[in-house]
């Protein structure tokens, strides 16, 4: 900030009739109020992953080794409450893991971390789960991930789907890899819903008036708009974009919306206050092993969306040795299995799947049928046919094309 | 330092803590919200100062529905409150004899609970198939797609049930104070019980009811909680669009032009009131 000072001439020259010496100061403070205005900025720190030297990741990692505990900051209904993989893990390392479901959104996740990430300081986790979208690009823009050492993730390298090893949004998987994947498509309450939904048109259908929930995220929504207004979300145009938002803006204004929602969706869901909703396909499987609901999921005729969740060590992690080796741990297919029966999300280590299998086959009665739906449903392990049906979300080249999006959908989520 | 200086200096230095606090915890980020509404560019690349004004008309012409829409349920809800409370406020100051202290505890109690978490219990009283519209559904009293939530009636009662008790405590503070000697004289000059009330009663107690209202009617209009918990689509209030463009956008410019712009109304709001009811030393009175 620039120290202003105030020429004593021209303030005796002001002090005339006209203006009390009163006033002398408040333009004083004024002017000093104003250019403190204009030197208050917020930085950003872009440094670009093109700018990522060759030689970061030995930077990142050399002269590290791992601590005593591994803080994981984790979405709500992604594990068995009762953490048996964390538990193995600390068996078999020595290493304590504090999980936590902190994160519902990834905007508000963002929003949160990233002061703190900005000035380098810690944000108190060593791992945390992020969906790939705005708020992932910008971190990898702003270097806020930790690049990872692949030579120190054998059970990645052998066992992720060669899909899951180079994903459009980090190619090469540089700075992540995923947790699990899911699709978002339609979740409903056979109670109330007796013809089950197949297409998009049906979060139209006036009958469900004020029971129908939506998702407030702006890039959820939109693809659903885009989607039923015939586009392809992942190479859509700002055209494409105010087609969706005229058949979302008609779709609430026709009184049938009920809310926007957060992840809190799945319980309006279950205790009846939405009869159908968007949904992200392994909440509903939890949601009825938890508490004995019987929810059902379609993946609309005329599209899902399919997305990752990726583990990412954030750049000032305490430590990201024993973050690694959790990631990786979770690359064994056992455990890998372990997590997909209970989270029954798209697992990226199709190893899983012979896994469950013999699970199915060793176990019995109820569990012998849970375990066996795990094994061959499409939502855990999906077929390269049942891929080919799902679109992936937009790219924002550039800040000013997501801010547009933002300005397209924002006002349908908060009016 | 000479006794005349020093005598001169001491007003100032008494107001020095009070002084800097507000400086450092008001004016200093007011100027930064100020400044930041000026300013364009992104949270990759760094927010610029531009004076930028027409942030201000974008965002205004924007959001202006929920704008007006939170003014509304603030009035709505104060007008409510003031109903509701006072009634309350009087039984507890003239009618609860040796039991004040207890009633004025239990008018605190609620504040032991976080007031998310009241706000959220609201979500399950009310519920589709709760506990409330569960049974009038089942007797086919009420349609099976009824609801209170998602409503912006389902807002403004929980704006006014969480703001309840700062509007009782003033009006009873105010009640307390007034002299039973003046209501006995206006008895004796022949007043019925209404007419004194209305003569002798009321307008002292008019400061509570000021206080109760710039207490609550602020926090109220600009509140996000209860419309994020209990609200629906066309019940967004301009809380829920800030908080949505700090943290969900990150449009800065624009949540810090919105937040200025309810601010301005605010105040100006809050001072046609102060001047309407010709007590213009209210806020004087009411904070003795």
């Amino acid at each position: 900030m620039t120290e202003q000072r105030i020429d004593p001439a021209l303030l005796r020259g002001l002090s005339g009739r006209r203006i009390g010496r009163r006033d002398i100061f408040k333009i004083a403070g004024l002017g000093a109020a104003v250019s403190a205005a204009a030197a208050c900025g917020v930085k950003g720190k872009a440094t670009g992953s093109a700018s990522q030297a060759p030689d970061a990741v030995q930077k990142f990692w050399a002269g590290k080794s791992a601590g005593p505990t591994i803080r994981f900051a984790n979405w709500p209904l992604y594990m068995d409450p009762s953490h048996p993989e964390l538990k193995k893990f600390t068996a078999q390392t020595g290493m304590k893991v504090t999980y936590k479901e902190v994160i519902n959104d990834d905007s508000t996740w963002f929003a949160k971390i990233q002061p703190q990430l900005a000035a380098k300081k810690s944000i108190g986790y060593d791992l945390m789960v992020m969906t790939n979208g705005v708020e992932f690009e910008e971190c990898v823009e702003l270097g806020f991930y930790a690049p990872l050492d692949h030579s120190k993730m054998p059970n990645y390298t052998a066992n992720a789907a060669p899909k899951y090893k180079n994903e459009a949004f980090d190619k090469g998987n540089v700075y992540s890899v995923p947790w699990a994947s899911g699709i978002t498509g339609i979740g409903y309450n056979p109670k109330y819903i007796k013809t089950p939904p197949t297409s998009l048109e049906d979060l139209l259908n006036t009958a469900y008036k004020g029971k129908i929930g939506m998702f407030f995220d702006t890039q959820e929504i939109g693809n659903f708009g885009m989607m039923a207004t015939g586009s392809n979300p992942e190479t859509s145009t700002p055209d494409d974009w105010k087609k969706a938002a005229t058949w979302l803006t008609q779709q609430r204004d026709s009184g049938v919306v009920r809310k926007y929602y957060d992840q809190d969706y799945i319980s309006a869901l279950a205790n009846g206050d939405i009869w159908m909703c968007m949904a992200w396909s392994g909440d509903i499987f939890q949601q009825n092993a938890s508490s004995g609901t019987n929810l059902q999921f379609v993946i609309p005729t005329d599209g899902g969306t399919l997305w990752t969740d990726n583990m990412t060590i954030p750049i000032t992690a305490e430590n990201p040795v024993g973050a690694m080796q959790l990631i990786d741990f979770f690359y064994d297919p056992k455990i890998a299995a372990s997590l997909a029966e209970y989270i029954n999300y798209i697992t990226p280590v199709p190893a899983a799947q012979a896994i469950i299998a013999a699970d199915a086959a060793a176990a019995s009665g109820e569990d012998k049928a849970a375990l066996e739906q795990v094994a061959n449903s499409p939502l855990v392990f999906p077929s390269q046919s049942d891929y080919s049906k799902l679109h992936y979300y937009r790219d924002f080249k550039t800040p000013a094309e997501h801010q547009e999006y933002q300005a397209v959908f924002n006002p349908i989520v908060t009016s | 330092m000479s006794g005349r200086l020093r005598a001169r200096l001491i007003p100032y230095l008494t107001i020095l803590p009070g002084g800097l606090w507000l400086v450092v915890f008001f004016v200093v980020p007011m100027i930064a919200m100020v400044s930041l509404s000026l300013q364009q560019g992104d949270v990759v690349h760094g927010f610029q100062q531009v004076w930028h004004w027409q942030t201000y008309t974008t965002s205004i012409s924007a959001y202006r529905d929920q704008l007006l829409r939170s003014l509304k349920y603030g009035l709505i809800s104060t007008v409510l409150q003031i109903v509701i409370a006072y009634p309350i406020a009087y039984w507890i100051a003239f009618r609860a004899g040796s039991r004040k202290s207890f009633y004025l505890f239990l008018l605190l109690l609620p504040f032991f609970v976080s007031f998310v978490l009241r706000t959220i219990s609201w979500k399950f009283i009310l519920a589709d198939n709760g506990i409330l519209l569960g049974p009038l559904k089942n007797i086919h009293l009420l349609p099976q797609d009824y609801h209170i939530l998602a409503t912006g009636t389902a807002v403004i009662g929980g704006l006014t049930y969480n703001y309840l008790p700062f509007m009782i405590l003033p009006i009873y503070v105010a009640l307390e104070r007034v002299d039973l000697k003046l209501v006995e004289a206006a008895y004796d000059l022949y007043a019925t019980k209404v007419r004194a009330f209305r003569k002798v009663i009321l307008p002292l107690s008019i400061p509570g009811i000021f206080a109760g209202v710039v207490i609550t009617f602020v926090p109220v209009t600009s509140d996000y909680v209860n419309a994020h918990i209990l609200g629906g689509p066309t019940s967004t209030m301009i809380g829920n669009v800030i908080q949505n463009q700090y943290l969900g956008t990150q449009d800065y410019p624009t949540a810090s032009a919105l937040s200025f712009v309810l601010m301005a109304i605010l105040l100006i709001g809050i001072f046609a009131y102060a001047r309407a009811l010709g007590t213009e030393d209210a806020l004087e009175v009411a904070a003795r």
